[in-house]
This record gives C-alpha cells, structure tokens and sequence, in this order.
C-alpha cells in the first residue's frame, strides 16, 4: 500500500468515525423512543413495559437508596472473588498442564468431558450445602469460569514455537525460567483471552445465583421486584446489570490492550 | 497411524476419567455424609430414577425446548446478522443498542419474560432460550460478513452472480467460520437457560425434576440429575462438533493450504 492511500484512509477514518458514533446515538435515542411509545400508546399493556421516562425516574430514586448500593457491592465483589479464584486456578493449572506432555494427554479427555457440564446443573447442590449465601453464588461463578481461562491457557502452551523451546532447552534453561521467559510471553495473550470471557460468565453465574437461589445481590432484587409486580424497577434494575455488563466488557478490552501493549496484535490497530 | 500409537491414544483418554471414578467408587463407598451419597446408590438409583416415563415427560420436552429455541435463534440471528453485517450504515445505527443486549446476562430475561406471561407453558422457555443465544449468534456474524475479503465480494459482482447465489455462497459461506464459533457460544447458553427456565416456574421438565427431588431431599436422586445434565451438555458438544466438522471443511482444507504454504 502506498503512502498515499493510507494517509488519505485515516483521513477518512475519523470522519467516518464521527459519522459511525452520530448513528449509534441515533440508534440507542431510536430504542429509548419505542421504549416510551410503546407502552403509553397502549400497543404493549404497561403493566408488562415501563416507559422509558418512568423506567428513568425509578433508576433515579434507586441511586439515592443506601439498599441498592449494597446490592450492588455484593453483586461486584461477587463477581470479582470468583473471577480472580478462576484466573489463578486457571492459569497455574493450565501452565502446569500445558507444559508437561504426559499431563497434558492424560488429562484432555477429562477437561473436554468437565468442560461441557452445564454449571447450573450444580445449582442443587451448592443450594443443599451453603443455602442462599454468597459461598453458593461463589462456587457456580468459579466452576464457570474456571474452564474459560483453563483451556484458553491450554491453547497458549500449546503455541509455543517447538524452536525456541528446543533452543532454550539446549541453553540448559530452568524449568522456572523457560516457564517465565519462553511459555509465559506466548499464552499471554490467550491469558487474556481467557480473561475476557471469565470476565462476562463470572457475572452471568453470580447474576443467576441471585436470581435463582436468593444470594443478596442484584440479581435477586430483580427477582423481588418482578414477583411484586413493580414494573418500572424490574426493568430499572435490568438495565443496571446490563450496564454493569458493557463495563465489564469495557473494562476486559482496556485490560487486553494495556496487558499486550508490546504485543503485534494490539500494536497493528494502534499503529 | 499404527495399531498401537491409536491403543496408547485409547489408554490415554480413558485413564483420568477411570481413575476418579473409582477414586469417587471407593472414596464414598460408606458414606454416612448425607450431600455425598455412595456413588453405587447413585448408579443404583438412576435406572429408577429415569424411566421411559420420565424421558418422554420430561427430558425430551425440555430438548424439544431447547431445540425449538436454538434453532430459531439461528435462523434469526444469521439473517439479521448478514443485513447488519453487509450495510456500514446499519451497523453503525445497530452496534451500541447490541452491545448493550448482549451484555445483559441472559438469566434475567426470565423475569422480563414473566412480567409478560407468567412463565407458564412451553412459549415463554422458548422465547428465553431464543433470546438468549441469539446475541452471540447475531454478532459473530455481523463481525464474520464485515470481515470478508472486499476483492471476493468484487469479483462475485463482476461476474454477475445473481444476488442470491452471492449471498448464500459468496457472504454466508465465507463467514460461516464465524457463525459457527457464535453458534458454539450460543449453544451453551441455550442449556443454561433451558435449565434455568424449569428452575423458575415450571412443574415439568429436566430442571424442574431436580429441583423436586433437592426440596424432597432425594439426594441420590438429585445427583443422577446433576449427572444426566452433565452427560447431555457432552452429548450436545460432541454433535455440536460433528456437524461443525462436516460443514466447515472447506476452511480446514483452506487452513490446512496456507499452513503448507
């Protein structure tokens, strides 16, 4: 490509971005819009849609209560605990997995037969053991997504250039510093893939423990709100954990590119 | 391959999985630990447990369901995707609204969904499981048409293909690739929604037994339901595999090239 067309692109590029961001206003303004005809015109009865303005209003009271907030925190630091459990599991586990063949063989089947087992299924268990505390969300949240990061490390070893590793071999390398200096810099990039979708089952796990076995959280407020018929806050409280979703995608993406800064991958689109 | 390297690739497989078997046999063999019953009591109750009755009341309308839901939003989420996915204009118009759907946690549709219905009867699980897969369905392939080759769409332009034959084999061919990752996606979520929408309200169905038999305190009963999810959420990822495998292996083959290359 010449010099010439690549500047004339990015030229075009930040006016087509500005073009795309105007439109994705329009979109979501589109949404909010329908949201609010809808059910005031009555094509959708309102006792099963909110309008968007009182959907607004009931968000706003909630962030004056003290109650909501303290949802919100179990909610967080439910998704967090399990979330940094399940990264360490994964990864330790992963390195030594991926990095000693015999272990590796041996446990592929396991893994690939574990992994698939819907974490829901545990739901009666935890629920006859711990009941409707937080060690019951916490449980379901790692299982989850303990696997994520598991096999996404596993693909990352498994990368490694069979040439660098026989040339650090040859170099005697230690077993720590080849995991440090050889294995490490190739699956972190997959660490971090693993990441970002441990991120967003993390909080789907935690939301359904709330939801259905009434671990203090958001999730169950919404499950209250709903079986007592407050329609405004159900939705409210919806779009909360929605919104909580986009920040933790937000929030993975930011992660993956300050994490793989020297990497090509992020470098190209930066470059 | 010889006889032997696919006997030791046997041995291998099956080696993990048989010993925590056995470890589990003999570890809960006496167990008085009323969570963890003795694994022989669990296999003893689960010829009881899952009749023909049983499978035809409730573990096939609860895959009946999940089939019903999948498929729909497959169907739903390609043909969407690919309008989304060919127009720049569209896309731009559609990607915050679709960031936010997809990062609402499926679950919570239940609720929504029971505001409206109650969350009785077969609909309301549908439409949960349909729309819970079809976001990830939905974007991987608005992202698999957005990253086709330009020159390809071009070329299939020039020698006027007719828009149909361009978009069944030129667009949707080229990002099946990524429809299928999305599918996979998808179709684990399905599962989860499948169960979860028996946990809420329903009295029938592969959930809804379990749960029954957690509140009735049939604890070996329990686990032969935990164990049956378990067997069909690998059932399902080894068909999910098969079919995967049979349709997409032109891009092996295309891969396969490029590496040789």
């Amino acid at each position: 490509m010449t010099t010439d067309v690549a500047t004339s692109r990015r030229g075009g590029f930040s006016i087509r971005r500005g073009r795309d961001a105007v439109l994705g206003v329009t979109g979501l303004v589109i949404v909010v819009a329908l949201l609010e005809i809808l059910p005031r015109s009555g094509i959708i009865d309102a006792r099963f849609l909110a309008p968007a303005s009182e959907i607004a209003r009931e968000l706003g009271a909630e962030l004056g209560h003290g109650a909501f907030w303290t949802s919100f925190g179990q909610t967080l630091l439910g998704w967090a605990t399990g979330l940094a459990l399940s990264m360490v599991a994964g990864t330790v586990v992963g390195v030594i997995i991926g990095s000693v063949p015999f272990l590796r063989s041996l446990t592929a089947s396991t893994i690939e037969f574990l992994r698939p087992i819907p974490s829901v299924a545990l739901i009666p268990l935890v629920v006859l053991i711990y009941g409707s505390e937080p060690q019951s969300a916490l449980v379901l949240v790692v299982y989850a997504s303990f696997w994520q990061v598991l096999v996404q490390v596993l693909y990352g070893v498994a990368d490694v250039d069979p040439v660098v590793r026989d040339t650090a071999r040859s170099y005697r390398f230690s077993r720590w510093s080849m995991i440090r200096t050889v294995i490490w810099p190739t699956a972190l990039p997959y660490v971090v893939t693993g990441f970002r979708l441990a991120a967003a089952v993390a909080l789907i796990l935690e939301i359904t423990a709330e939801l259905i076995i009434g671990v203090p959280g958001l999730g169950r407020d919404i499950g209250v709100a709903q079986s007592s018929g407050a329609v405004p806050l159900t939705y409210a409280l919806v779009i909360v954990v929605g919104l909580v979703g986009v920040a933790v995608n937000v929030l993975a993406r930011l992660v993956e590119r300050r994490v793989l800064r020297w990497h090509s991958s992020v470098r190209k689109d930066v470059g | 391959m010889s006889l032997r390297s696919v006997a030791k690739q046997i041995a291998f497989a099956l080696a993990l999985p048989v010993i925590l078997v056995i470890v589990w046999w003999f570890a809960s063999a006496g167990s008085e630990n009323y969570f963890w019953p003795p694994l022989t009591d669990i296999v003893e109750a689960f010829g009881e447990t899952w009749t023909a009755d049983k499978w035809t009341g409730d573990v096939l309308p609860s895959l009946g369901n999940l089939l019903a839901g999948y498929l729909l939003a497959l169907v739903v989420g390609v043909l969407a995707g690919t309008v989304i996915g060919l127009s720049r204009t569209v896309r731009a118009l559609c990607e915050p609204v679709l960031e936010f759907f997809r990062a609402i946690p499926p679950p919570v549709l239940v609720p929504i969904i029971a505001l409206f219905t109650g969350f009785t009867g077969v609909v309301p699980k549908i439409v949960t499981i349909t729309l819970g897969c079809l976001w990830p369905i939905l974007l991987n392939t608005v992202e698999g048409v957005r990253g086709l080759d330009e020159v390809l769409l071009d070329t299939a332009r020039s020698y006027r293909f007719r828009a149909r034959t361009r978009l069944v084999r030129v667009v949707m061919h080229g990002a099946s690739p990524q429809i299928a990752a999305g599918a996979r996606q998808a179709l684990s979520i399905g599962v989860i929604l499948m169960v979860i929408s028996e946990l809420f309200g329903a009295n029938r169905g592969l959930g809804a037994s379990i749960v029954q038999f957690q509140r009735s305190f049939a604890i070996p009963q329990m686990w032969t339901g935990i164990i049956l999810l378990g067997l069909l959420g690998v059932v399902l990822s080894v068909l999910f595999r098969v079919v995967e495998h049979r349709a997409l292996a032109w891009y092996r083959g295309l891969r396969r090239a490029e590496k040789e290359n």
